[in-house]
């Protein structure tokens, strides 16, 4: 790499790992100037929001007072108390099943099938199925196309082809207000791990299909399992991390969309929950020890999901 | 599919590259055309009502049942929106000024910072760059949706909420971006680094005169990436001054008026929706050639 001049420099007497290692930054302060504005902001908006969750979900703290030690009581009553939480949690699982793995599998799929089109369809579908993402203001055309008066959509051509005799409250009927918010947040899942899937294909080798047409492969199917997935390793990955940092976060869109909190909590997630404590009750130690446990298993189920992957693809 | 079933001799192969596909059939093709169709007509959808619905007079607007299309289109509920915010305390066009200003902020300072970081994480060796590259890769968990709440906290105690500041400095250093530019970057040989050092370049000169010039596609990206969170920003619990607000929140602050306001709501939403979707329409070809490079290679 480019510093290794500096390594001849290092001073014969002082061999010990410390010193050499201060060498080396005195060194290459320059690096550390250019990397430095990136981490300020870094550091400010990711770093210390992440690592705090942990010490202030130990304590009492409203904003206002300084905030109170109150050892594991927010853990005890979080799991043991807030029968809320449990719901919170099974929601965000359920959730987690559809937009995590299902979405993933989905995105997947429909690369694939999209880079079997010739390249005018190649764009042209990216940008359709790439578009609902982009966009966090539609959730006002959902709500009127799900609303339960007169003028909801689904319900007027249910209505008129006689699969329902009443309208249905798609947002607001507990039976069906989780899944509605799953197909809307479905419908804005195919993020930048679609695009990345989607550039993947593009990386492999054209070769490798002919070589493997002349090994025997007879369809697409086979091009898939055979040559694709496994050529697509590193997309694969990246995409899962944005599955995960996606499904585990879902709260925001079902919040504007059946509001917080939704009717009995039907589509309360782990997120709605933080954002319940934290925005409108003003119960910042509380909110942490919510936000740290959507930390923590979002941090394991990356491990897992790389663990799992890396045995698919090498 | 799998009609193809005769042997194929590498003579066929060579006929067939005019095809540039060597395995599936055209009946595939259609079906997976159809597939897509259904599939993207169901994506579509959404966009496609809320501007039918922007564009719909009041008597259409409320026919029962509702229709798919509109007969006689009218900008009048665009032109309804400004009176509408006029009624608010400030004019249409400071949320539209607001939105803007922060999104240009943004997009500016997030390539300038993510450009140099991305460069010395790319390229150079320095005690903590192993470190600082998991954390980057790990950070990708955490983009500002699930750290919103303890960002509050940090905000609150910087005393820059509700300012412009709370608005834009949680989108100037995103780990996305950085992660991609990257990966972008690790693609250029060493010896250009090493060619400019020779010649007597600083780093600071390295990175903006040899490198970032290489990176159109991949600054792009990231152009369009700080866009689409800038433009969608709703700063709705950090901002309580309505002189601060942005085009969501006030779409939000529209819709909250109901049914009365149908048309002007529809409007607000999709003068947020348009700007992202052409953005990303010109530069479809920048993200994808940046995506490729994408992939965890650990």
């Amino acid at each position: 790499m480019a510093k290794n001049t500096e390594l001849e420099n290092v001073p014969a007497n002082k061999t010990g790992y410390w010193n050499y290692t201060w060498h080396m930054i005195k060194a290459n302060k320059g690096c550390y100037g250019l990397i430095a504005p990136f981490m300020v902001f870094f550091i400010i908006c990711t770093v210390i929001p992440v690592v705090m969750s942990l010490p202030m979900s130990f304590t009492n703290f409203n904003m206002i007072q300084s905030p109170k030690w109150v050892g594991l009581s927010n853990f005890y009553t979080l799991f043991l108390n807030d029968s809320v939480f449990l719901i919170a949690i099974r929601n965000t699982l359920i959730f987690a099943v559809f937009t995590g793995p299902f979405a993933y599998i989905l995105s997947f799929l429909v690369a694939w099938l999209i880079n079997e089109m010739n390249p005018f369809l190649k764009t042209f579908f990216t940008f359709v199925f790439y578009a609902p993402s982009m966009t966090t203001s539609v959730y006002v055309t959902w709500q009127l196309i799900l609303s339960g008066d007169q003028y909801g959509y689904l319900n007027a051509i249910l209505l008129d082809l006689g699969f329902i005799h009443n309208p249905v409250q798609w947002l607001t009927d507990t039976t069906y207000i989780l899944g509605v918010c799953i197909v809307v947040q479905l419908w804005m899942s195919m993020g930048a791990g679609f695009l990345a899937i989607r550039a993947g294909f593009q990386n492999i080798d054209k070769s490798m299909y002919e070589a493997g047409a002349i090994e025997g492969i007879k369809n697409r199917w086979q091009e898939l399992f055979m040559i694709t997935i496994p050529s697509m390793g590193p997309q694969l990955l990246f995409a899962a991390v944005n599955q995960i940092a996606g499904s585990f976060t879902v709260g925001t869109v079902g919040q504007m969309l059946v509001g917080l909190p939704s009717t009995d909590y039907a589509a309360h997630t782990i997120m709605n929950h933080a954002t319940d404590y934290g925005y409108v009750r003003y119960e910042m130690g509380y909110a942490s020890a919510i936000c740290f446990v959507l930390f923590l298993s979002m941090l394991l189920a990356n491990k897992g999901v790389n663990a799992l992957l890396g045995k698919f693809v090498d | 599919m799998a009609r193809k079933r005769k042997k194929k001799s590498i003579e066929q192969l060579k006929v067939k590259e005019k095809r540039k596909k060597i395995n599936g059939s055209v009946g595939g093709d259609v079906c997976i055309f159809i597939f897509l169709s259904l599939l993207g007509i169901f994506m579509v959808f959404p966009l496609y009502y809320s501007v039918v619905q922007s564009l719909k007079p009041v008597e259409e607007l409320f026919v029962f049942p509702p229709k798919l299309y509109v007969l006689r289109p009218t900008s009048k509920n665009f032109s309804d929106m400004i009176k509408v915010a006029a009624e608010y305390t400030v004019p249409l066009s400071r949320y539209v000024f607001n939105s803007v200003f922060t999104t240009i902020i943004i997009c500016v300072t997030n390539v300038f910072v993510t450009c140099m970081a991305a460069f010395v994480l790319a390229k150079c060796k320095f005690p903590g760059d192993k470190i600082l590259n998991k954390i980057i890769v790990i950070a990708l968990l955490f983009q500002s949706q699930a750290t919103w709440i303890m960002q509050f906290l940090v905000y609150s105690k910087l005393h820059i909420i509700d300012t412009y500041w709370v608005l834009i400095i949680p989108y100037i250093a995103t780990a996305m971006n950085l992660y991609l530019m990257r990966q972008s970057m690790s693609t250029i040989h060493d010896a250009m680094v090493e060619a400019a050092k020779v010649d007597g370049a600083g780093l600071f000169r390295i990175c903006w005169q040899i490198i970032v010039p290489n990176q159109k596609p991949a600054i792009m990206t990231i152009i369009i990436f700080a866009f689409q969170q800038a433009w969608n920003i709703n700063g709705g619990s950090v901002i309580y001054s309505e002189e601060y607000k942005t085009l969501p929140t006030i779409v939000q602050q529209i819709s909250l008026a109901g049914l009365a306001r149908q048309g002007v709501t529809f409007a607000s939403a999709v003068l947020l929706l348009i700007p992202p979707l052409v953005v990303f329409l010109i530069a479809q070809g920048n993200v994808m050639e940046t995506m490729a490079n994408s992939g965890m290679k650990d």
